[in-house]
């Protein structure tokens, strides 16, 4: 049955009333409805949409008309009042969020509208990933390259070139950084301050970052390398230079550098570099268990250590040697068949450490494990499940919890698994509530172990701060309310651990040698390097999100939607590459 | 050759189109300024060449409602069989230096406007918009049709021929640079130039020695058809575009159309050829009762105006129009706008967008930037419904197929000695 509405000398533009038609038409109950000024022409357009009535014939081109087929009378009344209060919304405007952004989708638009940007990010996929580096060095920018699967022969071509232009490269593999306070790609959020970071691992800057930030005091930049700055065909060129940018930089009091060891080849080099320093250096070689700190370059042995010295030295305090605070053991009774410990991880160097700590302090003489299985050694087991062999067709356990309990669920039901070790990383790039995802399963494992009359203690760490986009009081909270031991860091869940299966870690203080003379000069800083260390705008190519916390955490990103050229056509790349050297008059 | 590089070659198309400047001169009937037309039955169609087969059926019934309007039919199954017989020659507006919009059905007895552009001395020539409703160019070809193109043969044309010999011929540019600052996009949107254009035109009109019914009907159709400056600027944007694409190189686009089955393009270094892919159908708005599912596939020569740099290529130019492009509104337009420059090569100055920070629309459309970042022209366009006659029941926006774009730059890499 249709009906006809006339609103007199109510204008509105044919576009919002199309809008409005779309609209109603969706509400439940009405077959057909047509929104038009009362126009001649429209009126054609009622008749031949099968709206004709006789009312419609005495609107006039200032009336607004509604035509509206419906079954149910009363229902009128509120499809009138429903388009009213459409109406009044449009005309409120829309509440873009984008309305500010700055979004290009061309290598040349990209270096017109970021020209001020010291620094690109570049997380396009790996095989793509050499050349749009290069491109970027080429523009002057400072690079944060995320993306992975890069030869290390263009690693090592793009950063020894990246080092003639006076350029840094971080990456390729980087997957976290800090520049001016600013988070790059996988990071947490922390306060500013005089501590200065370079390091060649993701989740180790993020823990370290975190403990200082945790401490009170903070970190302008961290400048991450990819792990294999420090193989022999890369020389450690980007440790190097960012070392010496760091040194130079008035605003940092300390310097904090993370790597595993570096290669035989490069290992005296990049020693003598960080004497060569003039501000305190804390270093730490994930793996070794050092012996003995030198005055000016000090050694740590853990995550936790490493922050700890760091904000010591900041205080005017050389080590102590009690910067692991003594582990407070809880109360817990095993069964004696539970001896075993498992770490089930989603940061791949907390994982490292929880290994490194395990093998040692256990005497395990276990060989460093391969594809995520970083310890495997009777019934001890640590995963980083965040290696490829584990998020192949599935997300990073850092997003995705799945994995993780499942692996927690079988190992509750080992009746010698003694504790279970997780990590809870927070920051930019993870899920907002990983403690939340994992609760029901920690609760159902550890009341199954129960029921068969063991108790089997889940100790976790949260890595994060309380400026990170996630709650971090929340996730303590949901741990607790699960019954997990929440540690303060990742190397006091592993010593609870140790400590929980008889084994506490021995904690012996180092000896403080006299300064070692260097053999090595500080590489020259350019002006390019040092507009990194104050950057707040920045040329995001890729993944969006790394754009928006920058830009969420006060910095400017302008957003790259990258594609490959040609979408991938190699025909039509060659032939685009042949058509923009072809000299016309001559030919190629 | 005279270009060291495509790049200088591109510049040098680009330059000629900024320095285009088109007069509309004339609206005499298409027979007097396109030979063709004197060579049998001759029908203008919009897009590149198609035979009357493959037509779609709205662009089929403009064709039969053209031989009724010419006397070769008086029904339309008579001008059907004719049309299927083949003894009507079917010829690309774009050949005879005309474009036309939708199904760009020309006969030699409609009139034509006639534009000139000035800087490169060669002209133009398209039908004139018949308002709309029920009209030709989505293939209705019922008797008010008719009726209406006769009148636009017997009244209006002559009459604003008469009124255009009184006074300079109008300076396009002016009105463009006027409209664009009031609004106008020239392809979804043209009131303020066709007010502008009435504004203009109608001292002179008034002021005709002739039958006082004939000046009312005129005015009165100028101040009804909204977008009447559509085809005056579709014309005003080919003389330009090929007084530009007089220089044969480069990779400049120098013309895109559609007539409803394939999709064709033009670039400055491959002179006439057309290189085409299967037409889409456009996405947007709908009048009530209609969908996707009843439109037409893409049709007409009036991307020529964004091959110009206006149309979707002004979007921004045009905040009125556009919610067409979805629901977004002023910044989807400003995110579509800012696209078309990554694949133009240079702003025209003549035309700042308010809007837009005063800055020139985007013209120089690169062939090889479209292929090399996979970012389409969008171009704002009107929806047909499929079925000859039903006429208008939407509008919105289309994307060209990349498929031409990529074979274009190919075709001109080979032609230039690449080898795969």
């Amino acid at each position: 049955m249709l009906h006809t509405v006339i609103e007199k000398n109510s204008y509105q533009d044919s576009i919002v009333l199309m809008l409005l038609t779309n609209y109603l038409e969706t509400l439940d109950g009405v077959n057909n409805v047509q929104v038009m000024m009362g126009t001649p022409a429209n009126k054609d357009i009622f008749k031949t949409g099968g709206l004709a009535t006789d009312e419609l014939e005495a609107a006039t081109p200032n009336d607004m008309v509604v035509v509206l087929d419906v079954d149910n009378e009363d229902l009128i009344d509120d499809v009138v009042k429903k388009a009213k209060v459409y109406l009044d919304e449009q005309s409120n405007g829309s509440d873009d969020e984008n309305s500010g952004e700055e979004r290009v989708k061309t290598w040349d638009k990209a270096l017109e509208v970021a020209k001020d940007a010291p620094v690109a990010l570049i997380s396009v996929p790996g095989v793509y990933a050499a050349s749009e580096v290069e491109k970027a060095l080429d523009a002057g920018k400072n690079v944060f390259c995320f993306s992975d699967n890069v030869t290390i022969e263009d690693e090592a071509r793009l950063k020894q070139m990246a080092h003639e232009k006076g350029l840094l490269l971080m990456g390729p593999d980087c997957g976290t950084g800090i520049a001016n306070g600013l988070p790059l790609a996988f990071a947490n959020r922390v306060r500013k301050g005089s501590i200065g970071i370079v390091g060649a691992s993701g989740t180790g800057i993020q823990e370290v970052t975190a403990i200082i930030h945790k401490m009170g005091e903070g970190v302008t930049n961290a400048i991450g390398t990819g792990g294999r700055d420090l193989k022999a065909q890369v020389q450690g060129i980007t440790f190097k230079d960012s070392i010496a940018l760091l040194d130079q930089d008035p605003d940092v009091k300390v310097i904090v550098a993370i790597s595993k060891p570096p290669a035989k080849e490069v290992r005296d080099d990049a020693v003598d570099l960080l004497r060569a320093a003039k501000k305190p250096v804390v270093a730490i070689f994930l793996g070794e268990k050092p012996e003995a700190h030198e005055k000016g370059l000090y050694r740590a042995y853990t995550l936790e250590e490493t922050a700890k010295i760091a904000v010591g030295l900041l205080h005017g305090q050389e080590p102590t040697g009690n910067e692991d605070v003594a582990v407070k053991v809880p109360d817990v009774k095993l069964q004696p068949q539970q001896k075993y410990i498992k770490g089930y991880y989603s940061g791949g160097t907390l994982a490292y450490e929880a290994a490194t700590l395990m093998n040692n302090t256990l005497g395990l003489h276990a060989k460093n494990g391969v594809d995520g299985s970083i310890l495997k050694k009777d019934g001890y087991e640590v995963l980083d499940l965040g290696d490829d062999v584990f998020t192949q067709g599935r997300p990073h356990p850092m997003i995705d919890a799945t994995k993780r309990k499942e692996m927690m669920v079988s190992a509750g039901q080992d009746p010698e698994t003694a504790a279970i070790l997780l990590d809870i990383v927070l920051g930019y790039g993870t899920t907002d509530d990983m403690a939340g995802d994992l609760k029901d399963t920690i609760i159902k494992v550890k009341a199954d172990a129960k029921a068969e009359g063991r108790e089997l203690p889940v100790i976790a760490t949260i890595v994060g701060t309380d400026m990170d986009p996630q709650d971090y009081s929340q996730q303590q909270r949901t741990l607790a309310e699960a019954g997990v031991i929440i540690c303060e860091n990742n190397a006091q869940a592993v010593k609870t651990a140790l400590a929980i299966v008889g084994h506490p870690v021995e904690e012996t203080p180092l000896p403080i040698l006299p300064e070692k003379p260097s053999n090595v000069k500080m590489p020259a800083v350019s002006d390019k390097l040092k507009e990194m260390l104050t950057a707040t705008r920045f040329l995001n190519i890729g993944l969006e999100s790394f754009a928006e916390a920058i830009n969420e955490s006060g910095g400017s990103a302008v957003q790259f939607d990258w594609k490959p050229i040609a979408g991938g056509n190699v025909e039509l790349q060659k032939a685009l590459l042949f058509l923009n050297k072809v000299d016309l008059k001559v030919g190629v | 050759m005279v270009y060291k590089s495509i790049d200088e070659a591109n510049q040098a198309v680009v330059s000629k189109i900024i320095a285009g400047s088109p007069f509309l001169l004339d609206v005499v009937p298409a027979i007097d300024v396109i030979d063709e037309f004197k060579h049998g039955k001759v029908l203008l169609h919009a897009g590149p060449p198609i035979t009357y087969d493959k037509m779609i059926d709205p662009v089929q019934g403009a064709c039969m409602g053209a031989a009724m309007f010419e006397g070769w039919a008086d029904n339309e199954d008579d001008a059907r069989k004719l049309m299927e017989s083949g003894e009507v020659t079917l010829i690309p507006c774009h050949h005879v230096d005309a474009v036309g919009p939708m199904g760009g059905i020309t006969s030699a007895h409609m009139p034509v406007v006639v534009v000139e552009n000035r800087t490169d001395g060669n002209r133009a020539y398209c039908t004139m918009n018949e308002g709309i409703g029920a009209v030709l160019r989505f293939g209705a070809n019922g008797p008010e049709v008719i009726d209406r193109l006769r009148w636009m043969r017997d009244v209006l044309g002559p009459v604003l021929s008469k009124a255009l010999q009184t006074r300079e011929p109008l300076n396009v540019n002016v009105l463009i640079a006027k409209a664009i600052a009031m609004g106008d996009e020239f392809h979804q949107r043209n009131i303020a130039a066709s007010l502008a254009f009435l504004k203009e035109m109608s001292p002179s009109i008034v002021a005709l020695d002739i039958d006082q019914k004939d000046k009312e009907d005129v005015i009165q159709f100028l101040a009804d058809t909204d977008q009447f400056f559509l085809n005056i600027m579709m014309a005003s944007a080919k003389s330009v575009m090929d007084g530009a694409r007089q220089i044969q190189e480069g990779t400049i686009v120098t013309a895109m159309c559609r007539n409803g089955y394939e999709f064709g393009i033009r670039i400055a270094g491959m002179g006439d050829e057309w290189f085409t892919g299967p037409v889409n159908t456009p996405h947007g708005l709908y009048f009530s009762g209609f969908s996707e599912d009843d439109a037409s596939p893409d049709m007409g020569d009036s991307a020529i105006t964004e091959t110009f740099g206006v149309g979707g290529f002004a979007m921004i130019a045009a905040p009125a129009v556009t919610r067409f492009i979805g629901t977004g509104g002023f910044f989807d337009a400003l995110h579509i706008s800012e696209d078309m420059t990554e694949i133009t090569t240079a702003s025209n100055p003549n035309f700042p967008i308010p809007t837009w920070d005063f800055r020139g629309i985007s013209i120089g459309i690169d062939a090889r930037k479209v292929v090399e970042t996979g970012i389409l022209p969008v171009i704002n366009t009107g929806i047909a419904n499929k079925k000859a006659g039903l006429g208008q029941i939407g509008a919105g926006t289309v994307n060209p197929p990349m498929e031409a774009f990529e074979k274009a730059v190919l075709a001109y890499a080979k032609k230039l000695g690449f080898e795969e």
